[in-house]
């Protein structure tokens, strides 16, 4: 537990000592208020849920967001050749996992807490559901990390970050993809429409359809503990393999 | 303190170390040797844990690393060959986290890091970030966190690449007195460097051990060691050489100088003569004969002739 506190305090301090996890937080900051309010139509649509206007184009941002920040965790030790050194050290490889993980979600974490002026305007202009919104905020970061741990995966494969923010991207589209209501629509009309379900379920906007809605179900948890552990999995079975 | 045993690793079809065992025990200071891509830098990465092995085992002080890993790297400090470092960190950040994940803490990490820090000569560049920092002072940076947390065991893979000549002179001097109560194992390419610091040399070729042994008996191995080199001037140089070979404990003598005014060369001893026996005679025959003797000495052997007929040789 040590161990991880310790790996994860040094990758915090790596973040925030770099001006890129500044950019990557102001990127988010205006990217989601442009969606907002420019696409979402925020201010006429008069919700002050935040729900369709707001939350609802986080996956998009996060699957270029969160491979952006994600991309350097293992690339970058591979490139150093530090993955050697610490993996040579008296810690299990696990705690390295984790709380290398955990300080890339700080910096998610970070860049969603701060779009807290538009919280703090819907509830000037408005009586907004808080629950809602919390739930609302609570399923955009369950979004952001899992992108960030199939990043995570990925990193750990090669030593290239480009590759690996290109890989990521690709993977974090697909899985938003298949979850949103026009491809949804698409594939009921077609062949593949047995399957629309399936889809729906594998994505991650479907499982945050139902946080949006203020709903949190026991299946929602599971399916982002599954996939988050998965991808951890992956990225240790790949640290190993790479050294063999 | 380190059970090597038939240690083997396999890169797809090819066979990186092949079957290696060897064992060493605290006080010792193994030099380990070889052309490029021996296997020296894979084995060392076994033996520190990085590197599973294909076959065959490491026992650390009684751990063993495949069953045991965090219990054996605990007596582990290691230099990864090239040094990698953290680049973003100050130099007593990174020994600082470095201290950490060997479990130490409060106190007793900052007395570990103002010792390892004082041991490599970086307290000038201790707040510096290791980005700035020249090659020198990077790779003792790295050194320092080996030697955190004082391992019983140290493993350098190549300690002393790319440093200026000071500089190297002072890590070698800080292994040998390291040496003398802890197992050290480092690789070079510096054939001086086992001389100078190496209590035994374990050369390996193709990943098998070729030769383990004190460094003056490895170099007793070199087909000159042994040999008598002569200068000598009062007659012609054929003639000398044939006085020579008239001497019973001469094998064969091969001439380096030979013209009116003398001769130079090098005398080989018969199988049961020693080189300074041979020495004895000629300048026996030297005083009779009224010659002038410029030069005889006996030539001990040298290292790096013994490596490249061992190594040539497997490699025919």
């Amino acid at each position: 537990m040590s161990n991880i506190i310790s790996v994860f305090k040094r990758e915090v301090a790596a973040y925030f000592l770099n001006p890129l996890a500044y950019v990557f937080i102001f990127v988010f900051v205006v990217l989601s208020m442009v969606f907002a309010f420019i696409i979402g139509g925020l201010l006429e649509q008069r919700e002050a849920a935040l729900t369709s206007s707001f939350f609802e184009f986080h996956p998009w941002i996060f699957m270029i967001l969160a491979p952006a920040v994600g991309m350097r965790l293992w690339s970058e030790e591979h490139r150093l050749g530090t993955t050697e050194l610490l993996l040579t050290l008296p810690i299990n490889p696990w705690e390295a996992i984790v709380g290398k993980y955990l300080a890339a979600c700080v910096v998610l974490f970070v860049s969603l807490a701060s779009t807290w002026t538009i919280v703090a305007e819907v509830g000037l202009l408005g009586d907004p559901e808080w629950g809602l919104i919390f739930s609302g905020y609570i399923g955009s970061f369950l979004i952001g990390c899992t992108m960030l741990a199939i990043t995570m995966a990925v990193s750990a494969f090669t030593r290239s970050q480009v590759a690996c923010l290109v890989l990521s991207v690709t993977i974090c589209f697909f899985v938003t993809l298949i979850g949103f209501w026009m491809f949804l629509d698409f594939i009921d009309g077609s062949v593949l429409s047995p399957l629309a379900g399936f889809f729906a379920s594998l994505s991650v906007m479907g499982q945050v359809r139902s946080l949006n809605n203020g709903l949190f179900e026991p299946a929602t948890l599971i399916y982002f503990v599954t996939v988050i552990g998965f991808c951890l999995f992956t990225t240790s079975v790949a640290i190993r393999t790479k050294r063999s | 303190m380190i059970e090597v045993s038939n240690l083997t690793k396999q890169f797809g079809s090819k066979t990186a170390v092949d079957n290696l065992s060897f064992s060493v025990g605290k006080g010792e200071v193994l030099g380990f040797l070889g052309p490029n891509g021996a296997g020296k830098s894979t084995t060392m990465r076994m033996v520190t844990g990085y590197l599973p092995p294909t076959r065959g085992s490491v026992m650390v002080g009684g751990a063993d690393m495949v069953a045991n890993p965090v219990e054996a790297k605990k007596k582990i400090g290691y230099l990864p060959e090239n040094a990698p470092l953290y680049p973003d960190m100050t130099v007593q950040g990174f020994l600082s986290f470095i201290a950490e994940l060997r479990g130490l803490r409060g106190a007793q990490k900052k007395a570990a890091v103002e010792k390892s820090l004082e041991l490599c000569f970086l307290e000038p560049v201790r707040n510096q970030l290791i980005d700035t920092l020249s090659k020198g002072y990077r790779h003792r940076t790295c050194l320092a966190q080996s030697v955190l947390d004082d391992p019983d065991i140290l493993i350098l893979d190549e300690p002393t690449d790319g440093l200026d000549p000071n500089q190297k002179h002072e890590v070698r001097s800080l292994i040998k007195r390291m040496g003398e109560n802890k197992v050290i194992i480092f690789s070079t390419h510096i054939l001086e460097e086992v001389d100078a610091v190496c209590s035994r040399a374990l050369i390996i070729d193709r990943g098998k051990v070729i030769a383990d042994g004190p460094p003056a008996e490895l170099r007793a191995r070199s087909r000159k060691a042994g040999s008598v080199l002569v200068d000598i001037e009062g007659l012609s140089g054929s003639g000398l050489k044939a006085e020579l070979e008239r001497i019973s404990k001469v094998a064969s003598i091969e001439v380096t100088r030979s013209d009116d005014s003398g001769f130079a060369g090098r005398v080989f001893p018969t199988k049961s003569t020693s080189g300074h026996d041979l020495s004895a005679e000629i300048s026996k025959l030297a005083a009779e004969k009224k010659w002038v003797l410029r030069d005889l000495h006996v030539d001990e052997g040298r290292l790096d002739e013994m490596f490249r007929e061992i190594t040539d040789t497997t490699r025919s």
